[in-house]
């Protein structure tokens, strides 16, 4: 191999793996609608790599055969597209595996048939109200979050109905929010409401506050825990991935004593 | 009975299976399916502590002797409650049929509630199935998935026009208890499947009867909660709660007990194994040995007690049933009882 050759191979290589990297930073944007967590952080995405072509290839996993194939299907088509938009990806092969339906979906993702194509006679509605159904949980469970963190460093918790989202300690926790009530078409300036009912995105009354905050405890508690099992779940189904112990169990303890960290840290 | 710290619980367990998943019974052209929900289930006993995972080949199917051995004997169940599930399309004899627990409950007939099923698309038929299953065994209980498919049609609804003439059916045959199962499904495709509207409908329409929400609605136990509380006849049916959670996830365990307890209350909550998925064993003693923790984290949720944890794990059940509690088993008497006339 001449010296010129290998050098611009190294270059290939490089700009490969910087396409590779883009690849699984574009798959940590896509997020399980239903948990509202990231798909990379979650383990569902079980390869990656981009060919000398162009080429990405991308496998995910789910924690069982029989997930809701409606969720699946919405993880599949949002990774293909944010795995296309990549520069320097020419073409995307996503795959789910191991999964009833994985046909149905790999194919008509695709072949961007859109849900109800990939499965006729079996679906009448695309996914679209589901995800904002799935959005106004996210909305709820965020204004858990940020509101706890806000009584616990003093503030009254009949105050909160008067806030706006600015006078919120800045974080992972309210950036999030504001993105969720962002793509939901919700008030997120810095003057809007702190606390707003996601159906309507009318800033919540005072009187209606300690409902509407049982009710956003109760739907994080909902989220997380139902996070919990599905990680649980993929320990067991692929025992051994992302922690370095074997059992489901001891996975689980290991990403709740992760969790426990970062909310420690805010 | 569990006793425990002197204290002695009566324990019903409200949610169990007697299912075949054996190869021999999937019906030819759905191996797949059939294989895929046993691994499935199977799976869900991988949450639960490594000393009672079992070989699949046990789990898909068990005897009459190990089921006996591991809910009465070992388990402390004193009166367990079937909720079938028939699943025809995939297993040829069904999966965990009314007939196949009914050779359990004419064999033990003190230890079993055998409960039935009723699909409201079967119509007439469906309608003198289900007086013939109360004639033959005296259900006092249903177990309905509304989500299940059949033909084209995608799932009911019990707020259906033919669900209402199935539950005026139910108040005339004197069953009382209608257990849905609002939990994991995967059909109908495009649809949330654990939406509990319409449970709300139908226990305000009809107020005698319980309608026990099996899986809390899991994963969407909020939706459920905010439904529950309006409702004096909805109760919480915790299988998989205890199962699913208080080994493997002991934290979010804490919290959805603190969920419960704090829209529905320690009266309204059903215990539940979900055997085989899960023995009974570690289950109760890991509930009466649990309590929610002093930290700042569950600061919102009270403290569990012992009268709290009768109710759920047996007394609960027990008045739902008409169950002969022995006197022993029952909570303290309230000192001064009204005299009757």
């Amino acid at each position: 191999m001449t010296m010129t050759a290998a050098r611009s191979a190294g270059a290939f290589t490089d700009q490969a793996a910087g396409v590779a990297a883009a690849v699984w930073s574009a798959l940590a944007t896509v997020r399980d609608p239903e948990l509202d967590d990231p798909l990379t952080e979650l383990g569902f995405v079980s390869h990656h790599e981009v060919t000398a072509e162009g080429e990405a290839v991308v496998r995910l996993r789910l924690p069982t055969y029989f997930c809701a194939p409606n969720f699946a299907y919405l993880m599949v088509a949002d990774s293909y597209d944010a795995v296309s938009a990549v520069p320097g990806v020419t073409k995307a092969d996503v795959r789910l595996e191991d999964h009833f339906a994985a046909d149905a979906i790999n194919t008509g993702v695709a072949a961007r048939a859109g849900f109800v194509e990939s499965f006729r006679g079996e679906a009448a509605a695309e996914l679209d109200e589901l995800r904002a159904d799935f959005l106004r949980k996210a909305v709820l469970a965020g204004t858990d979050r940020v509101c706890r963190a806000l009584v616990a460093s003093g503030v009254d918790q009949s105050r909160l109905a008067h806030l706006t989202l600015a006078d919120a300690p800045e974080g992972p926790d309210l950036w999030r929010l504001i993105d969720r009530r962002h793509e939901l078409g919700l008030p997120c300036r810095d003057s809007d409401a702190l606390i707003v009912d996601p159906a309507t995105g009318e800033a919540v009354q005072p009187d209606a506050l300690r409902m509407h905050l049982g009710l956003a405890r109760a739907t994080r508690v909902s989220q997380e825990a139902n996070s919990g099992v599905c990680r649980g779940m993929l320990a067991v189904r692929y025992p051994g991935i992302g922690t370095h112990s074997s059992t489901a169990n001891e996975a689980a303890t290991d990403a709740e004593r992760e969790r426990d960290q970062r909310t420690n840290q805010h | 009975m569990y006793e425990k710290n002197g204290e002695k619980y009566f324990v019903v367990d409200g949610h169990t299976h007697f299912w075949d998943a054996s190869p021999r019974n999937w019906v030819p052209g759905q191996e797949q399916y059939a294989k895929g929900w046993i691994e499935c289930f199977h799976a869900y006993q991988g949450l639960g502590p490594p000393e009672t995972h079992w070989s699949l080949e046990d789990f898909q199917k068990y005897s009459e002797e190990r089921m006996m051995k591991d809910v009465f004997d070992d388990g402390y169940v004193d009166v367990a409650i079937f909720q079938p599930t028939n699943l025809k399309q995939w297993y040829t004899e069904g999966f965990n049929t009314v007939e196949r627990n009914a050779i359990l409950k004419e064999k033990y007939p003190d230890k079993f509630v055998l409960n039935t099923t009723f699909d409201p698309r079967e119509g007439d038929a469906g309608l003198r199935k289900l007086e013939a299953d109360v004639d033959r065994w005296g259900c006092k209980g249903v177990k309905l998935y509304t989500a299940e498919w059949r033909g084209d049609s995608r799932g009911w609804d019990l707020r259906s026009d033919d669900a209402t003439r199935y539950l005026e059916k139910c108040r005339e045959l004197g069953i009382k208890n209608v257990h849905v199962h609002k939990g994991p499904t995967i059909w109908p495709l495009d649809k949330d499947a654990f939406d509990v509207r319409d449970v709300d409908y139908a226990a305000t329409n009809f107020p005698e009867l319980n309608f026990i929400v099996e899986h809390v609605g899991l994963p969407r136990i909020e939706d459920f909660c905010f439904m529950a509380v309006q409702e004096p006849n909805v109760y919480a049916g915790l299988a998989v709660v205890v199962g699913g959670l208080m080994h493997a996830r002991p934290r979010f365990f804490n919290k959805v007990m603190g969920e419960l307890l704090f829209w529905l209350g320690e009266d309204k909550l059903i215990f539940g194994a979900d055997y085989a998925i899960w023995e009974p064993k570690w289950q109760v003693e890991g509930f009466v040995d649990w309590n929610m923790p002093d930290t700042e984290e569950y600061s919102d949720y009270g403290k569990v007690s012992v009268e709290a944890k009768k109710k759920i794990l047996g007394l609960n059940a027990a008045k739902l049933y008409d169950l002969d509690v022995p006197a022993e088993l029952r909570l303290d008497q309230p000192a001064a009882q009204p005299v009757a006339s």
